[in-house]
Parts: C-alpha cells; structure tokens; sequence
C-alpha cells in the first residue's frame, strides 16, 4: 500500500483483454483511462464484457493480455489482496458470521490495525447505519446490507471503488435514493468510482462519464448529455433511450450541414453530429430523439418554421402516459416514428388515424454510418 | 357500551364464544409422525427400558435374573473397566482428529477446486461402503501385516523408531497395537467426516472468497476468518459422526488390535455374548451413552454452532 501522494491516480488499461479457456472473449483488446476522483461508469447488456473489466480492475480476473496500472503502478500481476482497489460485489458478499462492525472493520484488521472502533464508527455514521452495528447481515434490509457493502469498501480509502451491479437487487424506489446516496459518497471522499450497471438511467444520473459497452467493446464514451444527444453508433443510439433512426443518402453540402434524401423529403444535418461518412451519395442513417420532435396536424402545416426537418405522417397508435404523451407514427421514411409530447397544450385532433406534420431542429439530429445494425441495441435494452 | 357500566365484570376473563370452526386436516402431522413414532417405540424405547431394567437386575444364568435395583452394579463396572472407557475416548478422539487433517483438505478440494472430477471424487469418497465394513477391516490386516510392505517402509524410514517410543506401536510391528486400531477407525470413519464437511463448504458462496482477498486477506488468511468459521456446522458434525460411533466400536479393536487395546465395545460385546453378565454390560452400554451425551453436550455449547446461519 502506497501512501505517497499521487497526482496521477488514473486507472489506465491498455489493451487489456480476456479469453476464457473455453475461447469465448468476454473482453476484446480495450484501452480505458478512469480519471482519477471521477465518477466512471460501464454500461453494456449482461455479458458485455463490463463486469469482466472491472474484476479485472480488481485483480479477480487475469487479463489474456494488456496492462492495468493505478497512476504509475502497474498492478496487472499483483493478487486482489494487494491491490489498492475495493469492490462493492452486486450480491454484497457480506461475511454472513460476523457482525456489521466486524464486516466494515475486515479490511482494516487485514491491514493490522488494531485500533480501528473510531473508524468503524465514523464509516457506519456515513451510511447512516451506526445504530446497527453488532447486527449481523441477514438481520438488515437489502439497502441496509447495501450500504454495509458500500461501507467496508470505502473505509479502507482505496485508489479505486469498483462497484458490481450494486443496486441490482433494490426495488425502485430504493435504487432511485441509493443512487443519489453513492453520488452524495463519492462527492464526500473524492475517491474514483467504477460503477458497473446495465440500467442506462442509474448511469447517466451518477456518473461524469459513461462507458456504452457491447460484445466485449467500448461502443462510445463520453459524459451522459453527449452520448445521449450524439450517439455514434446504433447500439448507443437504441440502448441508451430511444431512437428514430431513418435511412438517408448524402445529396449535398450546404456550408456546415449536409442535406440529404430520405424517402422522397429532404433533410438537413450538421456535418458535425455525422459520424458516418459525408460524401455525396454516402449512405447514413439520420437520427432523432423521440423528445425533440414535435407535432402539428397537416392542417396546420403552414404555421411549421422555415428551416426545420420535416416528415409527414399518419398516427398510428397514441397513448398518454400522464407528463407525455406517445405518438407512434407511421411514415414514408420510417413505419414506427415515436414522439413524445409533452401535455401542455393538447391538440385534440391529434388522434390515431390523424395526418400530421413532424418536425425539429436539424441541431436536434445526428447521422449514423448505415453500414450496421439498425436494431443493435434495441433488444438488449428490452432485456434489461 | 354505556348502559353496560353497570354490569358485573365477567369471572371468566375472554371466554371464546363458541369453538373455532374445525380445521380439516388437523390431525394429518400426528398421522404423519405416527410410523415412525412406532419404530422409535418398538426398536429404541422398549430396548431401552428392557437394557434399564437389565442393568438393575442380580442373579446368574442358571438361576435368572431379577430386577432387585442392585446400582452397584454400575460403581463395580466403572471401577473394572475405566482404563477401557479411558482408552475409548482417547482412540476415539485421536480417530476424530486424523480425520478432520485427513478429510478437510479433502472436502475443500472437492468442493471448491475439483471442477468436472467433483462427482467422481465423491463416488470414490462413498465407494468404499460397497463392500462390507468387515472385510474393509480385514484388508487393513493384510496391509500392516508384520511382512507387508507398510511396515518396511516404516521400518526403513525409522517412523516406528518413534512410534514406538510414544508407545503407538511395539517393537517393529504395526498390526495389534493402537496404531493399528486408530488407522482402522480413522479409515472406517472417514466418509462420515467428510460428507457433512464438504456439504458445509459447498453452501459457502465463493464470493465470500473474493470479498475477503479485495479485503487485504491473503489466501490463508481468508481461510482462517471467513472459510473454516463458516465450514463449523460442518466440523461440528463431522466429528459427531465420528466421534460417537468411534467411541463404541469394538470390531477395528478385535481384528486390528490385541488385549492390550481393548475398548469398551470390547467389553461389553465379550459381557454380552462370552461372559454372559448381562447385569454389567447393560450398565456398561448407560455408562457409555451418558458419557458421549455429556461430551457431546457440552462439545456442541462451546463451538457455539447455533449462531451460524
């Protein structure tokens, strides 16, 4: 245990993999910088690789190859008992024959300290469990056993908290506070957090940086407003919320912006949102978030703006789910076009069977390169 | 409720008002226990009181026998034969330990890093109660017999040197000394310690494993705080199984040891059946039951198993 302070505390993997005896690849070659103090999240599908990388992280897994190294200390061969890492494990893995004290303590009396109650104390005070301390686990809630979890970790101040899945087990409700909980945690002690989850919400509301994994890849990362706004790919574009994805052809550049052709209509992209190829004739597939979009019945069509893409359409099907409603729409471009709408002013003519207008802002769209899947994703997130 | 004021408080206090409405199937766990309760009754109940009602009796064969509550028979057997009862225990005992070396590593290797061989580790385990528990004995004649190659490699290696010296064995021979007898129960038992060890250490999630190691815990470590505490449910009756029929064996003494190795099955069997004292062997086996019971007991207060979940 290095107690020298340390100003590059990142986790870097470089070309760290893993191949399983069987010869499935549960991680193909991945470079990975976690900066340090930020909160980093790895969100996939189950068996995306993502809990892999972080035992890995954690010295349970051996890489097939590649390095993991904390600042400059290359970890990649010490055994998990000398790491500078802790992990919350997604089942808690609390040591059923001790007391809630003596979990917490575990780690520190493995360190041979021998006065450790002020600690202990101090760590059960955080979560707010001081009251249950000569408990043992089975007698505590699921949060409770959650936060003891969290507790033993922390309280021995590692480089890095890897937490498995965490909430996985909680209701709703309690995953919704133990969220705003571990983000109140990680903001208090400053320590680096690796969160593993496939729930794309729990990602995008604690994390600084999300990490979309799939098949053993990392699809995009970035911070949650840009992988949602900007999707590279289909994957990211259809796991993370929902997407409307149209395919196009490139016609022409006009300054900024592409404009392209699409079912016989036209529309306008900013170069900058493609991360598929530009060139005239290219195909991509133009993208927008059901949100953005908004609805005006064909009668009106003449009060749409000057400037905004535009898709006629019939309602299919519309349902009011209480701050929204959601339009499914059938379209020359696309079958199933959703758009959610905010109730405010309902238009009452705006009913399954109805012509209407959909438009919004090219800034709001993003292209894709049509050459993948454009279902990728979609699957997994129904799953999850 | 206010006109009632005046109304004398009732003598009975909260008397039901009719019966509770009969339950169908009340009576379906009596019906259950009722077999077996039966058995209990007709091979262990009876027994025993006739075993009880034996120990008390005075008189011979030719004359018979007749309950005269003679307790003295129990302070004569106990001061005959406490040097058996003694050495029981102590075989016994030694028996049990052999055992949890021997059986421990064996059932965390199964149950933790034997993979796709855990099944046939496990046949190979049981497989030895496909033959007869007396010819298994047997064959531990043949092997330390005083020729065998046992005994030469012991011999050439100066082990029995030193058993000998410790009084386990005597002068170059393994077969008829207590070496012998403790090997045979320790072979004959050992299933018995291994079975409930390894389905103690299956329960043990193997997570716990991998918390304890990312909890600074070296492998030993995390054997000592997390997977031996966690395995006792699995020690405690481990050596139970070993333990108490070890205590009363007579045949590994018989085939494997000599008189000077006698145990206080021993005893009783030869009561029973050569000397036909009826009287004193009965007493023998209470005597004998009353102890392991108290050790027993107090074995099982002071792991204090009860705790673990």
């Amino acid at each position: 245990m290095k107690t020298t302070p340390d100003n590059s505390g990142d986790v870097r993997l470089s070309g760290i993999s893993k191949t399983y005896d069987n010869g499935f690849t549960a991680v193909q070659p991945l470079d990975l910088t976690v900066p340090e103090g930020s909160f980093f999240a790895l969100l996939g599908a189950s068996g995306c690789g993502k809990t892999t990388t972080l035992r890995m992280i954690a010295g349970l897994e051996d890489p097939s190859s590649g390095t993991v190294c904390l600042g400059d200390q290359d970890v990649t061969h010490l055994p998990p008992y000398k790491r500078p890492v802790n992990t919350v494990f997604q089942s808690y893995a609390l040591f059923p024959h001790l007391d809630i004290f003596e979990n917490v303590a575990f780690g520190l009396r493995r360190r041979g300290l021998k006065s450790v109650k002020k600690q202990v104390e101090e760590m059960l005070d955080l979560v707010q469990l001081g009251e249950q301390a000569r408990k043992k686990p089975h007698q505590l809630s699921g949060g409770q056993q959650q936060r003891v979890a969290v507790a033993r970790a922390l309280i021995n101040h590692p480089r890095v908290l890897l937490l498995d899945e965490p909430l996985g087990a909680l209701d709703l409700k309690l995953r919704r506070q133990m969220q705003l909980e571990l983000k109140r945690i990680q903001t208090e002690v400053g320590i680096t957090f690796v969160h593993v989850t496939h729930d794309q919400e729990e990602a995008m509301t604690m994390a600084d940086t999300v990490a979309v994994m799939n098949a053993g890849r990392v699809e995009q990362l970035g911070s949650p407003s840009a992988l949602y706004e900007n999707p590279n790919t289909t994957f990211v574009a259809n796991f993370l919320g929902t997407s409307n994805l149209i395919e196009a052809e490139v016609d022409t550049k006009n300054g900024d912006d592409l404009v392209l052709r699409a079912g016989g209509g036209k529309l306008v992209l900013p170069q900058a949102r493609c991360s598929g190829p530009t060139t005239a004739g290219a195909k991509v597939l133009v993208g927008v978030r059901p949100e953005k979009i908004a609805l005006t019945h064909a009668d009106d069509a003449g009060t749409v703006p000057e400037g905004r893409n535009r898709v006629t359409g019939k309602i299919a099907d519309a349902s009011f789910i209480g701050v929204s409603t959601q339009y499914v729409i059938d379209t020359p471009v696309c079958d199933e076009f959703e758009v959610y709408v905010q109730n405010v002013e309902r238009d009452g003519r705006l009913v399954p069977g109805a012509d209407v207008v959909l438009h919004w802002s090219p800034a709001h769209t993003f292209g894709l390169d049509a050459a993948q899947d454009i279902g990728a994703g979609t699957e997994e997130e129904a799953a999850a | 409720m206010s006109t009632l004021t005046e109304a004398p408080p009732p003598l009975a206090p909260a008397e039901p008002e009719g019966k509770p409405p009969r339950k169908r199937g009340r009576f379906t766990p009596y019906w259950l226990l009722l077999p077996g309760m039966l058995w209990l009754v007709v091979f262990f109940a009876l027994p025993m009181i006739y075993q009880a009602s034996t120990s008390v009796q005075t008189g011979s064969l030719e004359d018979g026998y007749n309950v005269t509550w003679h307790f003295a028979t129990y302070w004569d057997a106990l001061a005959e034969y406490w040097p058996q009862f003694l050495r029981s225990v102590f075989y016994a005992a030694a028996a049990t330990v052999l055992c949890l070396l021997l059986g421990y590593p064996l059932a965390y290797l199964i149950a933790f890093r034997a993979g796709r061989w855990r099944n046939l580790i496990m046949i190979l385990v049981i497989a030895p109660f496909f033959t007869s528990f007396l010819i298994r004995t047997l064959a531990w004649k043949t092997i330390l017999a005083d020729n065998g190659p046992v005994v030469h490699a012991l011999n050439s290696l100066h082990i029995l040197d030193l058993t000998d010296f410790l009084g386990w064995t005597a002068g170059d021979r393994v077969l008829a000394t207590p070496l012998a007898v403790v090997c045979g129960l320790t072979y004959n038992f050992l299933p018995f310690m291994i079975l409930p060890l390894y389905t103690s250490l299956e329960r043990i999630d193997g997570r716990l494993h991998e918390a304890a190691g990312d909890l600074y815990a070296k492998p030993w470590t995390t054997f000592r705080k997390v997977t031996f505490p966690l395995s006792m449910p699995g020690v405690v009756s481990g050596t139970l199984l070993t333990f108490i029929p070890a205590a009363g064996d007579y045949v590994n003494s018989e085939l494997l040891g000599s008189t000077d190795t006698r145990m206080i099955g021993n005893v009783i069997q030869t009561q029973f059946l050569r000397i036909l004292d009826y009287p004193t062997a009965a007493a023998l086996s209470f005597i004998l039951m009353a102890a392991i019971l108290a050790m027993v007991t107090i074995y099982i207060r002071r792991s204090g198993t009860e705790d673990l979940v």
